[in-house]
């Protein structure tokens, strides 16, 4: 008997549903012409560059398919990279090289592929394979991030990324995706990699879940999730609410790194961020969504609206229903 | 946004309102039947006259209309004739005729390009009563024979003779002596020396045996037939009455799905001041309710202004949207499942193509014929990603390789006898072959279990769209009431705004009620 939970539940919780989130928060508040610029890695990058946001550095980009043949001699110097189509969705297409082997690249998970995979991979990149609506692409040669060993053990053959939600500027709702072998190195929570809940007043770990699933600890290095602390939170929030100002975008996902030099970084946005957050967090996102629209009415300034949702949205408040908002 | 929500929902309640009302108007003013009753099947038959006129002459086309016979009575008939003179020329009343006739003849005094005239009429068979009435018995003229014809026809006639006891049995084995693949001496040489079609010459051998016969012309009812020509039957005299051969199987009786347009051997279409005339006919079955069909022949005239049902429109476009109204129905499926229910599909209205297919195919085969198709071109192409290939070449390579699996398929299951898989030319080529390059990306990329859920989904929603669209109540209402598209078109606005969770999300956020 496959369960079932009752609509009535889930309104109860304050989950958004897939329809809500289509019609009553992306079509109401994100205006279609703000969309390139978070759909669009390179112009992302761009944007984010100018205000002086941190980024992967950017190697170099292959916009035709001509230049594929030299892509071996661009990547002569580089022993890590990563390759990925700037319109790709959902997390499809990117190949990570983490070292070389003589004349192989070694992939993230330990295949070793030949300099024609590479290029092959990219000609798909420029074909729109892809990219949403298949349309034509550049491909995105980037800096392998080399991650914080704070979060070392949580994450395998993949960097660990951090997920905000940001609506109208303040920070909503977060969790960190932490790839498995099973994800194959990958973020992605449909192919296996397990979320984790981080309380947004204290950007410490609330849930676990691996396919739906609430889970302790880590399926392969066995790490316990209950101690993750994710450091410099702080910074972690701010560069993600600045990602509201530079896109224009009322309702989008921040994803970002923690580099274990230069520290938060801003992997990429998307205007369309999947409600799995919901399930990491064991909270829905409806109430939230209310309260930081009236924070958001409340005040403009950035940092105010970090330091009220902060207060918010520590996740003991809300479980106790406790919304009270500061002494505005 | 609430404003676009009350937007939506006034226009979709118009929209609904206009939509039954309509249909609820034509139900009980003017008689169309809510529920199929029991159904008859009605033709509608369009004859396309086409010729190229002379220059500087008058043209007159005279076309002899078909008498009803053998059970078929006509409902509706309507000529088109814009800018020609037109009559009816009725001789059937005229006794001392001995084969009278009812002739549409149009006029025009110049004409300076190619033209084709119009005679569609709606046929149905009241009774099954295949008797033919009697027909006047003309004593058989010897046909003018070359000597060596001559004795080439006696000799057959004569060997036919011996094997024969009847007029019948001698008729029967006439005909199966021009069917073999290998005709004696005899039937080769006059079949070559005749040069025309071996009917003509079963004629007059029936001529020189002296047996009373004629041809009896009419059409070959094929639902969808788009050019179909005119076939002849044989009607021979014998023992006081009269009966029927077909000379392409040599079977004896009038076949069911043949229309008798003229019985005997005057000309079907007379065309004066123009060369290179044809005739040809569109056919369409449509099954009516009986009630409707009943009614529709004297109705047809007083309510044309308001009723507009299909069968107001040529009969090649009635059958075209047929097919075009049965789409918004898969259409709402599609919406149904994906936005109530959740279910992941291949792209998002592949699966009204793949039912439309299916609609050709049947159910069972047309889904064997596509696991097949997609199986054996994913494995193909799994081959293709070794090569290294740009996306569209590939892509292009997949389509060729598609086409040639369908010719392969076709080409086996005819020579198996299997007549059925010949149907795989419904498959939309393109759409097969795009689902065969992503279902192999999102192997490479997600595994084979996404490629099932997606795959699975896609054939699911096709296989509802298909069961709505085959359902008797739905082809009824939707191609009695098109009005009720409106109807539909007002649902799927409404779902368009439809912010509750979909079936999918209760399962998957099932584990959050026990917090």
């Amino acid at each position: 008997m496959i369960q079932f939970i009752s609509p009535s539940r889930l309104r109860h919780l304050g989950i958004l549903g897939m329809n809500r989130r289509n019609i009553g928060i992306i079509g109401a508040h994100n205006r279609r012409k703000d969309y390139p610029i978070a759909d669009n890695k390179l112009k992302t990058k761009g944007a984010a560059l100018s205000r002086g946001i941190p980024v992967p550095e950017l190697y170099g980009t292959i916009e035709h398919q001509f230049q594929i043949k030299m892509i071996s001699e661009r990547l002569k110097m580089r022993d890590s990279f990563v390759i990925k189509p700037a319109q790709g969705s959902g997390g499809r297409g990117i190949l990570v090289v983490t070292k070389r082997n003589d004349d192989l690249f070694v992939k993230a998970g330990g295949l070793q592929i030949d300099s024609r995979e590479v290029q092959r991979h990219v000609s798909n990149i420029l074909a729109g394979l892809y990219s949403l609506g298949g349309r034509n692409d550049s491909a995105m040669i980037e800096a392998l991030i080399d991650f914080d060993p704070v979060l070392a053990g949580y994450s395998v053959d993949g960097v660990p990324d951090i997920r905000v939600i940001v609506f109208r500027g303040v920070p909503v709702m977060a969790m960190i995706r932490c790839a498995t072998t099973l994800s194959d190195g990958k973020a992605n929570l449909h192919q296996g990699a397990v979320g984790v809940g981080i309380d947004i007043g204290t950007g410490q770990s609330v849930c676990a879940v691996q396919h739906n699933q609430v889970i302790s600890q880590h399926p392969d290095t066995g790490v316990v999730f209950e101690r993750l602390q994710i450091p410099q939170w702080q910074q972690v929030l701010d560069l993600a609410a600045s990602c509201a100002n530079m896109t224009g975008l009322d309702y989008l996902g921040a994803d970002v790194v923690l580099d274990r030099l230069r520290g938060p970084m801003l992997l990429e946005l998307n205007a369309r961020p999947g409600l799995a957050i919901q399930v990491a967090n064991q909270a829905g996102l409806r109430h939230r969504l209310t309260v930081a629209e009236t924070i958001a009415d409340q005040t403009d300034d950035q940092d105010e609206k970090i330091k009220l949702a902060r207060e918010c949205f520590s996740s003991t408040r809300v479980a106790s229903g406790q919304l009270a908002l500061g002494p505005m | 946004m609430v404003t676009s929500r009350a937007q939506v929902v006034i226009i979709a309640g118009c929209l609904i309102f206009l939509g039954l009302g309509l249909t609820l108007y034509k139900a009980f003013n003017l008689g169309f039947p809510l529920w199929p009753g029991q159904y008859q099947d009605v033709w509608t038959v369009e004859s396309k006259t086409s010729f190229r006129p002379l220059t500087d002459s008058s043209v007159e086309v005279e076309l002899t209309l078909p008498e009803m016979l053998a059970g078929w009575t006509s409902l509706d008939e309507h000529f088109a004739s814009s800018g020609f003179g037109f009559s009816i020329l009725d001789d059937r009343a005229d006794t001392s005729l001995t084969q009278a006739t009812r002739r549409a003849r149009w006029t025009r005094q110049s004409l300076d390009r190619p033209t084709t005239l119009y005679y569609k009429m709606q046929l149905h068979r009241a009774s099954d009563n295949s008797s033919l009435p009697d027909f006047p018995i003309l004593n058989p003229v010897q046909p003018l024979l070359e000597p060596d014809q001559q004795a080439a026809m006696q000799r057959l006639v004569t060997k036919l003779d011996e094997k024969s006891s009847d007029i019948e049995s001698f008729t029967s084995l006439l005909i199966q002596e021009f069917l073999r693949d290998s005709p004696d001496q005899d039937t080769l040489f006059l079949m070559e020396s005749y040069r025309e079609e071996p009917l003509t010459v079963i004629m007059d051998a029936l001529a020189y045996r002296g047996i009373p016969a004629h041809q009896v012309r009419g059409i070959f009812l094929e639902d969808g037939r788009r050019r179909q020509t005119l076939s002849s039957l044989i009607e021979i005299y014998d023992n006081n009455s009269w009966s029927i051969f077909n000379p392409d199987n040599g079977n004896r009786g009038l076949p069911d799905n043949f229309f008798i347009w003229q019985r005997g051997d005057g000309t079907i279409l007379n065309v004066v001041g123009g060369r290179n005339s044809s005739l040809e006919f569109a056919l369409v079955s449509n099954s009516l309710p009986a009630k409707t069909v009943v009614g529709m022949g004297h109705r047809s005239d007083e309510v044309d202004f308001l009723d507009f049902s299909i069968y107001a429109l040529p009969v090649e476009q009635q059958g075209i949207f047929k097919g075009l109204l049965l789409i918004p129905v898969a259409a709402l499926v599609v919406v149904f499942m994906r936005i109530l229910v959740g279910v992941r599909t291949s792209g998002t209205f592949m699966p009204v193509l793949i039912a439309l297919a299916f609609i050709q195919t049947t159910l069972v085969v047309g889904l064997l014929i596509f696991l097949s198709l997609v199986g054996i071109g994913l494995w193909i192409r799994s081959y293709l990603s070794a090569l290294n290939l740009l996306l569209v070449a590939r892509v292009a390579a997949v389509i060729i390789v598609v086409i040639l699996l369908m010719a392969v398929l076709a080409i086996a299951s005819y020579k198996l006898g299997l007549d059925q898989a010949l149907t795989v030319t419904f498959f939309p080529t393109v759409i097969v072959a795009w689902t065969i390059e992503r279902m192999s990306i999102l192997w490479e990329e997600e595994g084979g279990q996404e490629v099932l859920i997606q795959g699975g989904g896609s054939l699911v929603v096709a296989v509802m769209a298909y069961l709505a669209m085959s359902t008797q109540i739905v082809e009824h209402l939707t191609f009695n009431f098109p009005e009720l598209m409106l109807s539909l078109l007002g649902v799927i606005l409404l779902l368009g705004k439809y912010t509750g969770f979909r079936l999918s999300e209760l399962y998957r956020f099932r584990d959050l009620a026990a917090k």
